[in-house]
This record gives C-alpha cells, sequence and structure tokens, in this order.
C-alpha cells in the first residue's frame, strides 16, 4: 500500500495548525510577556525609588569623597573623588583575587595530590584539612585568621627583625620596596636583546638539527650569554633603588608594606578555595582510566613523570569547568574583607552609598563590577578549555 | 480544538493578564507587614538585622504604628549604656528607653518594640526604605543626613568625637603627638570624615584602618592593631568599660568635632515627626517641672501648675480642654514618664553616676543648670 501522498498546496493548512505561524506566534507572544515584564518591574522600581526619596543619578562620582582608604596601589588622598576611591576599591579587589587564584590552584593541586598519595600520614593530613576547611564558613576562618593569628604577632615595640631590612610584626610585613630609576628602560632594553640572541641561536640550532648537523652546546651558551647580559646589565645600570622601611614613632614608614588585613584576607581565600580544588583535581585524577596508569607503568615512567605527562593532562579536561566556578568564588569571597577591614571593591561602595546616601546607584556599580570581573574570568577559563579538550586528540 | 491551538491561547490569555496587572501604576503602601514577636533573642540581636518586613513607606506612620501594635526601632545593640543586650536579654541603654518612651506614648505599652540592630553603614537606608519607624541609634545631626535620611529630632545627647590611646603603649596629649600614628575607626560615620578632615587642617598625617562593625573595631585597638581609636567620647567612654584594664586607656582632652546626638524619624512624614519629637521634649520638660516616675500620678491628682496640668493631660479648671493635636492619647505624657521616668531619670539611670560610665551632664543639662536642653512650652 502506498503511503498517502503529502499536502500540496492544493490543501492549505488554515494558520492555528500551520506549524510555521504557531512557531513565529509563540516567539512573538513570549517577547510581549517577557517586554510586559521588564516595563512593570522598571516602572514599579522608579516608582517605588521616587516615593522613598532615594534618587537615582550618578552625579556623586565627582565629588569629592571625603574618606581614607587605609591601603590603595595608586596614590590617593581623602580630597579625591568619589569615582577614584571605586577604581582604587576595585585595584584592591582585583589584586587580592588574582594573587589568590595563583596561590589557591598551586595549595590546591598540591592538597589533591596529597589525598591520592600512597603514604597514609599524607594522606590523612590533607583529608583533614580538607574536610575541616569546607566544612566551616569562611567569614568564621577569616577572623580566626586574623585575630588569633596576624594580630598576634609582636607589636611594633617587639617587632621580629630580619636581615636585609624585613620586618615583621602585627602591623605587617615591611620588606625594602623597590623603585625603578631612571635607568630602568635601558636596563630593559639589554635584556630583550639577549633574549633575542636566545630566540635566534635556539632557531639556529633547530635548524642546524634538521638538516643533520647538530652543532651541541649552542642552546646552553646562548642561556649564559642571556644571564651574563643579565646581570653585567644590572650591576653597570643599577636600574632599581630600594626603598628600606625605617621604624618612625608609631609605624614603619616606607618600603613595601603588607598589612595583616591584606595577609590575612589572601591567607583565608587561599586555604579555603584551596581546599576545593584539591577536590576537584582530586575528582580529575581519578577519572582518568586506569588502563593509561598500567600503560604509563609499563613503559617505565616513574611516578612523577606519569603524574606530568599521563594523568594529568588528560586530567585537566575534567578539572578546568569547575576549577572555573571555584575561581569565580574566590573572586567574589573577596568582599568578605569588609569584615576584617581590608578596603575592597565593596567595602569602598558601602562606605560610598552611606555617605552620598545613593546606596542603590552605588550598589549597582559594585554589583555590575563584579558582574564584570566573572565574566571576564571564565571568559579567560572557557577559551584555556577549549585548547585543553583539543589536545586530547 | 487541536493540540498545538492549546498553548497558544493559554499564552495569550497569559499576557492579557500581565499586561492589565503592569498597567497599574505603583501605589502608595500602606499594607502593614506580620510584626514579629517583641521579645528579642540575643542571636537576633547581636548580628546586624536582616530586612525581615519589607520597608514601607507612608505618610501616615503614626496610624500604621498603631495598627501593628509594635514599635520597629533601629538600634546600635552593641553600645553599653546606650543600646545592649544585659544578661537577661533585655535591650538596654539610653537610646533602648528613648525607644520605649515613644511605645509608651504611641502604644501605651513601653515593651510594645521590635529592637533592630543596625550597623553605621546599614542605618541610612533603613531609614531610607521605611525599614524601621525610628531610628535612635546615637547618630550624629548633619546637614546631609538631614536631607537625605530623616528628620532628626531634638538632640538627646550633646557629644563631641574624641580619641583614645592606650597609655602605656602610646604618651599622647595632644592630637600632634599622634603624628605617623594608626587610628582605627568604623566606616559610614561623621567620624571617619571627621578625621581626615580635622588631621588634614592640622597638617599632620596619620594611618586610619577602617571597619564596618563596632566590634572588629574595637578588638583590633586592643590588640594592638592601632595605636589610638575615635568615635563619640560616650562611646569610648562606654566600650572602655569592657576592656581588659580600663584603667590603662585615655581619652585625650581634645574634641575633633561637634556630634549632637538624637532620634531620626523618616522623611516626608510630618505628623510622625512631630510624635517623636515631643516625646523627647515631653522627657525634658517633665525634668523642668519636677515631674519623676514616682510622683507623676500625684501631680497629676494633685498639682494646681496648669503647666504641670496641661503637660499631663489633665484638665485645667477655668479652661477649655487642650487638644495637643498630636493624635495621642491627652494623657500620653504620664504614660511615658511612668514607663522610663523624665530625662534625668533615663540619663542617671543607664550613664550616671550609678552605672560604669559616670560620665558628666555637662551639656546635657537644663538651660536653667547651663546645659543646652530646652523644651517648648507645652500648649
Amino acid at each position: 500500500m502506498t503511503p498517502e501522498p503529502r499536502s500540496t498546496s492544493a490543501t492549505t493548512v488554515p494558520p492555528w495548525r500551520d506549524v510555521r505561524v504557531l512557531r513565529i506566534a509563540a516567539q512573538v507572544v513570549v517577547i510581549v510577556v517577557f517586554g510586559v515584564l521588564v516595563v512593570f518591574i522598571a516602572r514599579n522600581f522608579l516608582g517605588a525609588m521616587e516615593e522613598r526619596g532615594l534618587g537615582f543619578g550618578f552625579s556623586f562620582l565627582g565629588r569629592s569623597a571625603g574618606f581614607d582608604i587605609s591601603e590603595s596601589p595608586i596614590p590617593y588622598t581623602p580630597a579625591d573623588t568619589y569615582s577614584t576611591a571605586f577604581i582604587v576599591g576595585l585595584l584592591n579587589t582585583l589584586f587580592v583575587s588574582l594573587v589568590g587564584i595563583i596561590l589557591a590552584t598551586i595549595l590546591g593541586v598540591i592538597v589533591g595530590v596529597a589525598r591520592l598519595s600512597p603514604n597514609w600520614l599524607v594522606r590523612r593530613i590533607a583529608s583533614g584539612y580538607v574536610e575541616l576547611i569546607r566544612n566551616t564558613p569562611l567569614l568564621v576562618q577569616l577572623f580566626i585568621i586574623y585575630f588569633a593569628v596576624f594580630l598576634q604577632l609582636p607589636s611594633v615595640a617587639q617587632t621580629l627583625t630580619f636581615p636585609g631590612s624585613i620586618f615583621v610584626n602585627q602591623r605587617g610585613l615591611f620588606l625594602p620596596g623597590p623603585q625603578l630609576n631612571a635607568s630602568f628602560p635601558i636596563w630593559l632594553g639589554l635584556v630583550a636583546v639577549g633574549i633575542g640572541v636566545l630566540v635566534a641561536a635556539r632557531i639556529y640550532a633547530r635548524r642546524r638539527e634538521d638538516a643533520g648537523r647538530p652543532q651541541p652546546g649552542l642552546r646552553s651558551i646562548a642561556w649564559i650569554v642571556l644571564a651574563g647580559i643579565v646581570v653585567i646589565g644590572w650591576v653597570i645600570t643599577a636600574p632599581v633603588v630600594f626603598d628600606l622601611p625605617v621604624r618612625q614613632q608609631f609605624n614603619f614608614a616606607g618600603g613595601l608594606a603588607l598589612s595583616p588585613e591584606f595577609s590575612a584576607l589572601l591567607a583565608g581565600l587561599v586555604l579555603y578555595t584551596a581546599a576545593f580544588i584539591g577536590e576537584v583535581v582530586r575528582g580529575g585524577i581519578q577519572a582518568v582510566r586506569r588502563g593509561q596508569l598500567e600503560a604509563a607503568r609499563a613503559l617505565g615512567l616513574s611516578e612523577g613523570d606519569t603524574l606530568r605527562l599521563v594523568v594529568f593532562p588528560q586530567a585537566l579536561r575534567i578539572i578546568v569547568p569547575p576549577l572555573t566556578s571555584q575561581y569565580l568564588n574566590l573572586a567574589k569571597n573577596s568582599s568578605l574583607a569588609i569584615a576584617i577591614g581590608y578596603p575592597d571593591l565593596f567595602k569602598v561602595g558601602q562606605t560610598m552609598a552611606n555617605q552620598t546616601g545613593q546606596p542603590v546607584p552605588v550598589i549597582m556599580m559594585v554589583m555590575a563590577t563584579y558582574l564584570a570581573i566573572s565574566l571576564f574570568t571564565s571568559a579567560l577559563m572557557n577559551l584555556y578549555n577549549r585548547r585543553v579538550q583539543v589536545l586530547e586528540r | 480544538m487541536t493540540r498545538s491551538g492549546m498553548p497558544v491561547i493559554a499564552m495569550i490569555i497569559l499576557a492579557l493578564v500581565v499586561t492589565a496587572c503592569g498597567d497599574t501604576p505603583p501605589a502608595t503602601d500602606t499594607d502593614t507587614s506580620e510584626a514579629p514577636a517583641a521579645s528579642v533573642d540575643a542571636a537576633e540581636s547581636t548580628a546586624p538585622a536582616e530586612s525581615a518586613a519589607p520597608g514601607e513607606t507612608t505618610d501616615n506612620r503614626l496610624a500604621l504604628v498603631q495598627e501593628r501594635g509594635e514599635l520597629i526601632c533601629g538600634v546600635n545593640g552593641s553600645l553599653p549604656g546606650f543600646s545592649f543586650l544585659d544578661d537577661q536579654g533585655q535591650n538596654t541603654g539610653f537610646d533602648a528607653d528613648f525607644c520605649r518612651a515613644l511605645a509608651a506614648a504611641v502604644l501605651g505599652d513601653p515593651e510594645a518594640v521590635d529592637f533592630r540592630a543596625l550597623s553605621a553603614d546599614q542605618r541610612g537606608p533603613a531609614l531610607q526604605t521605611g525599614e524601621v519607624d525610628v531610628l535612635i541609634r546615637n547618630t550624629t545631626w548633619t546637614v546631609g543626613r538631614d536631607t537625605a535620611w530623616g528628620l532628626f529630632a531634638p538632640t538627646t545627647f550633646y557629644d563631641g568625637q574624641a580619641i583614645m590611646v592606650d597609655s602605656t603603649a602610646v604618651d599622647a596629649t595632644t592630637l600632634e603627638d599622634l603624628a605617623g600614628a594608626t587610628i582605627c575607626v568604623q566606616s559610614g560615620t561623621t567620624t571617619e570624615l571627621n578625621l581626615a578632615d580635622t588631621f588634614s587642617s592640622l597638617g599632620v598625617d596619620i594611618e586610619t584602618q577602617v571597619f564596618a562593625d563596632i566590634d572588629p573595631t574595637y578588638a583590633a585597638y586592643e590588640e594592638g592593631r592601632c595605636d589610638a581609636v575615635t568615635s563619640d567620647r560616650s562611646q569610648l567612654v562606654a566600650r572602655r568599660t569592657a576592656f581588659a584594664n580600663p584603667d590603662d586607656h585615655v581619652i585625650l582632652e581634645a574634641v575633633l568635632s561637634k556630634e549632637p546626638l538624637g532620634p531620626v524619624a523618616p522623611l516626608g512624614d510630618h505628623e510622625w515627626f512631630n510624635v517623636v519629637k515631643w516625646v523627647v521634649f515631653a522627657t525634658i520638660e517633665a525634668e523642668e517641672l519636677g515631674i519623676t516616675s514616682e510622683n507623676v500620678q500625684d501631680m497629676a491628682e494633685t498639682s494646681v501648675n496648669p503647666v504641670v496640668l496641661r503637660l499631663l493631660g489633665q484638665p485645667v479648671p477655668d479652661t477649655d480642654p487642650f487638644d495637643s493635636g498630636l493624635g495621642l492619647e491627652p494623657d500620653w505624657v504620664i504614660d511615658v514618664i511612668s514607663a522610663v521616668g523624665n530625662y534625668a531619670e533615663i540619663y542617671d539611670r543607664n550613664l550616671g553616676p550609678g552605672t560604669p560610665f559616670d560620665l558628666e551632664r555637662g551639656l546635657n543639662s537644663l538651660w536653667t543648670d547651663g546645659g543646652l536642653l530646652y523644651a517648648p512650652p507645652y500648649r
């Protein structure tokens, strides 16, 4: 029996049964509903704001801030504008997040691998660390680290002194601060020349090898030349002058200072996020097929080489997406700095909201900035993820 | 009807419904919200307040409070002497007593108060959004706050900003002695701004360490993170009582700024503002007339002074009954005074000689005693 012929133009389908029309109609309806919802919310919001006399505008950004910020990577005084204060907060957040991400990754990988160690004690310690840190609130940990660790360091009167002008006390870690001289660009130029020589030498050596006439020692000579240029150039041009911290009546002035607030926040964030990253890494490693491990062992690779050359590249495919989440968590958790007095973006935003009397625009700015930071981080990680995935075949 | 037609019809109906709702302009919300229980437990008060009830703005807050049956009062919660939890879990202090006075005036029951602990950063938005009915939280009266946060009732406590140092670690008697020192301060306060202004005008460099909450500020100072801590003098005295060695800590004589502290009512509601204002004036006037919580009933019945009788809402012979126009019961002052006492009793109970603070009345005396407390006539 032949199947029925499909409907031809002679038998037109009415619009309310025509699939194409229905699809388009459904889209239009959804768009209309969504648009109405957005308009309703916006009108409600603006009406409520006006009712409460809260005002909505960003004119305060040009006004003088009037409050001081205890640490800032760029020069800042209370006479600067609110927008400058906001940028200072943003830079502080970015700084602690960046350093935190790097350190947390290193520690997390160590912890993750340690949890799979054949050594019983190492495994137990790593497990204990992960369980304790993951199951207690970060804010509590921050308070403990700040009040019970960093503030218990000796007071300024009993500063611990280390050779090389390094001072440690409860007000912070004070190091000699490098100040770039006028001759720094000259030294940079010399280093660039040295690197150029190194690259040229490596290309030449590669060419010679490909042609079958290897030149031994070329690469080593190039490295020695580079090292020589760097060292001799440094000695000759003296590009960096060190600003030593000096004890004043109350504090240390000059040099590089790491405040206890920054250190406590960094330590807290790193310890907390590393516990989670450790679990992610452990999951990734355990997901690599046993056959790979056995094959590597059969080939005679050492434990370290197996991990580095066989397991990790494959584990990375599984590790990178959850790792992105942990990085975003770290960046957002840095907003807990407000509890221990580190002037991050959220804290500066709170002060601005309070002093200007306009909390809503400020909160929107803060949220938009955190969103931008998170989107940027996840975009970068997704690029890396794509690279890692492709490398498999 | 075919299967594929139903979802479309449903969507169209939904769209019509939403459109109809969307065209309603946002109306003033005068619905009362469910009031949480009046008794406050320790855990709830020591943490910064969540916005439990949705903020409501209204131009008839008096009716709103009377309908709700409870007064939502924004307080500090961690400042001994002004508002903090005692060992029975009751909110005690100078500010807390004024909350009770207001509740007694408006609701007849001084205990019908829901105390909301607010940090310095939270208090402005809490008042602006109508989350609290009144803010009695050692708040300094400034023009910026007058226009942005709310209407300031008469100052209940004239204070000044001061600096406290640990005399065993720091040798300083004047502000200039603090050059290069680190000073702890709370964020979101006039203290923070005044500190920057004062030292920049003196040409003295200092480092500030800013904390969001009151407890970490003083904890860090006590640990030695800062050389000095700055705040209202009354707050320094109050917090000092909780230190391990209170006598080691010395408050410098220098006064950095004027800090008139008082209750704040939300913007836009004049009737409610008048009620708050006149509750404060009533306590001051009562002290001036010698009315205390012990003799208020007596004086209501037996006094012949028309000023006293009018204040206490009693009929004055040969005149028409006096209506204050505040919208309260005629004898609301009797409720207030019998509940918390007059200004002197409130002050002495919380900050006076019998307490660890033992603050002198100073500027907080009546105008007849050389102070700044002056209540307009109640007529």
